[in-house]
């Protein structure tokens, strides 16, 4: 089937089994816990911001393939950013999620466009976002633990 | 793969004919024919039962209990009739003694809110166990925190079996209600549920069964377990959602308060008294969920023409042909290995999460279910976040087992 091929492509599978930045980072200035009730996805990200960078980041927790290699391709994008840059990353991989055939900034996303071959199969959507719906909480500063449901 | 024949018969009618009376199995998903193995969550209905409830409202469409009119009263017949079928199911002793509600949810919530708030106070123990469904947790939860009682939860072993020593510690003079899983929906264990109604009695406590999964493949018998309430849901026992049953002893409903307040559920309302009404009207206020009861009855006589014997005995032979199937597999572990177990057989897999296995297997037209199959406390106990959950039906075939097979080799081929 294209359509598993599509999604479970081998660059996501090799986030999933050696994920990036899969570590606490200590000290750290954000940190924010992610769930999905649904399936049991659960992800804690740090992150260590100095003069409105991001110096470093990781995460932790368990989850699904798509969920895993997401947040690992998260930190991968995210390490080095301006906080104030973020947001419109957030947004373009959210657009790419959620808005299929929406025209896409690829020098954006780079990695990050492995993750479109979700968008046919809607109901993993929200692994794919959990990270991100925690990463943008976080830079938010809400209080509330993020849940996808 | 082997090669071990299933003679796929249900008594003595084949699989083959069963599967013409459901209409929905014969479709196809992603391209290839349905493997429903789904049927924890929901059974599919056979097309008597579709047939009965649209019976209802092209022809005799009314409300019951209320109307001179010939409609109403031939709907109240059906209705009643089908409590009639509902207790001739479950053997239980009077038809007084079966309620009908949304589910088996609402059941064991009426019993927590009912039974448990009048007869719980502080110092008071309820016991259910650590492999109960969410809806037999969070109901007795909340009367706890109400009443000032304890929750205990029997522990279970590592192949997910109850540790009925544990239990027997637990009872004492204390304990007030013990609230038990018939069949467990994840591991699939079969819990000795009589045996444990008799300890629970001699200290004098009530016991609840949760049957919702027992109900749908094993020959139940309320009046041989002695249990006090029992509760099952109709769309698992190939019924219509929104209709469940709870079975109460006679003596014990009279007893207790109704759960709501409504019509139906009265004999006479004045400002200043209410009188209510007998079982089991006095805890079925407002106007019932009619074509799902009638549903429920004609999905009932369908399983009784099969034979529940014959049906917990084919099942059967699917499920360890399965566990066979899966045992063999690298990297596979099944949760839940009882000696006495029904319904379903649980996975994991180490390179691959639950929730990846139900994608491809989808992509393959097998339907199961991944999560925590709302047994939370149960994912912990095995520190696991989630399995892979594949439930059978008498309807299911070997050759649906073998396409569950194929299609989780896929999952080791694409996640090595
Ligand atoms: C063991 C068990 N108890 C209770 C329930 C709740 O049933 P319902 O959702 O039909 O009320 C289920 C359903 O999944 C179950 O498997």
């Amino acid at each position: 089937m294209s359509g598993l091929n599509d999604l479970y492509q081998e660059i996501l599978l090799e986030h999933n089994s050696k994920p990036r930045n899969f570590r606490v980072v200590e000290p750290h200035t954000h940190y924010k816990e992610g769930f999905n009730p649904l399936c049991g996805d659960r992800i804690l990200l740090y992150m260590d911001v100095k003069d409105d960078v991001v110096v470093d980041i990781g995460f932790q927790g368990s989850g699904c393939a798509i969920s895993r290699a997401s947040t690992s391709m998260l930190t991968e994008t995210i390490m080095g950013q301006k906080i104030e840059d973020i947001n419109q990353v957030f947004e373009e991989v959210h657009k790419m999620l959620t808005e299929p055939g929406a025209e896409l900034d690829v020098n954006l996303l780079g990695d990050l466009e492995m993750l479109s071959g979700v968008t046919d199969f809607p109901v993993r959507i929200k692994c794919a976002m959990l990270s991100w719906h925690t990463l943008k909480s976080l830079i938010d500063n809400s209080s509330e633990p993020v849940s996808t449901e | 793969m082997s090669q071990q024949h299933i003679k796929e018969y249900v008594g003595d009618k084949s699989v083959e004919e069963i599967r013409k009376d459901f209409p929905i199995l014969s479709q196809k998903v992603n391209g290839k024919p349905l493997v429903y193995l789904d049927n924890g969550a929901t059974t599919q209905k056979p097309l008597t039962v579709i047939n009965a409830i649209s019976d209802y409202y092209k022809e005799y469409n009314s409300n019951i209990h209320r109307g001179v009119h010939a409609l109403s009263q031939f709907a109240t017949d059906k209705y009643e009739e089908s409590r009639g079928k509902v207790r001739a199911f479950i053997n239980a002793g009077a038809e007084e003694e079966i309620i009908f509600v949304r589910g088996t949810t609402e059941a064991i919530n009426l019993v927590a809110e009912s039974y448990g708030r009048s007869n719980l106070s502080s110092g008071d123990d309820v016991i259910i166990s650590t492999m109960e469904h969410h809806s037999n947790i969070v109901p007795w939860q909340m009367i706890c925190d109400n009443t000032g009682a304890t929750l205990k939860v029997i522990p279970i072993d590592d192949n997910g079996v109850l540790m009925l020593d544990e239990y027997e510690r637990m009872l004492s003079s204390n304990t007030k209600i013990v609230s038990i899983v018939h069949q467990s929906n994840t591991l699939g264990t079969i819990n000795p549920v009589k045996m444990m109604t008799e300890m629970a009695h001699d200290k004098g406590a009530v016991v609840l069964v949760d049957g919702a999964q027992s109900a749908p493949h094993l020959a139940v018998d309320v009046q041989e377990i002695g249990c006090d309430f029992f509760a099952f849901s109709g769309h698992k026992v190939c019924g219509p959602t929104g209709v469940g049953i709870l079975y109460g002893k006679k003596d014990i409903l009279e007893n207790m308060k109704p759960y709501q307040g409504g019509g139906d559920m009265i004999r006479s309302v004045s400002f200043e008294h209410t009188s209510y009404n007998d079982l089991p009207y006095k805890f079925e206020a407002g106007t019932p969920n009619i074509a799902g009861g009638i549903g429920l009855g004609v999905a009932l006589d369908y399983l009784v023409s099969l034979g529940m014997s014959n049906i917990a005995a084919y099942e059967k032979e699917l499920l360890l042909y399965a566990r066979q199937q899966l045992t063999g597999m690298s990297g596979l572990r099944i949760i839940g290995n009882a000696e006495q177990f029904g319904g379903v057989v649980s996975f994991v897999m180490e390179s691959a999460h639950p929730h990846d296995i139900g994608t491809i297997l989808d992509t393959e037209g097998v339907a199961i279910r991944t999560g925590h199959h709302c047994t939370q406390p149960l994912m912990d106990r095995f520190d696991i976040p989630a399995t892979a959950r594949a439930s059978v039906s008498f309807y299911n075939t070997k050759s649906d087992i073998d396409a569950l097979i194929v299609a989780v080799d896929r999952v080791s081929e694409l996640f090595g």
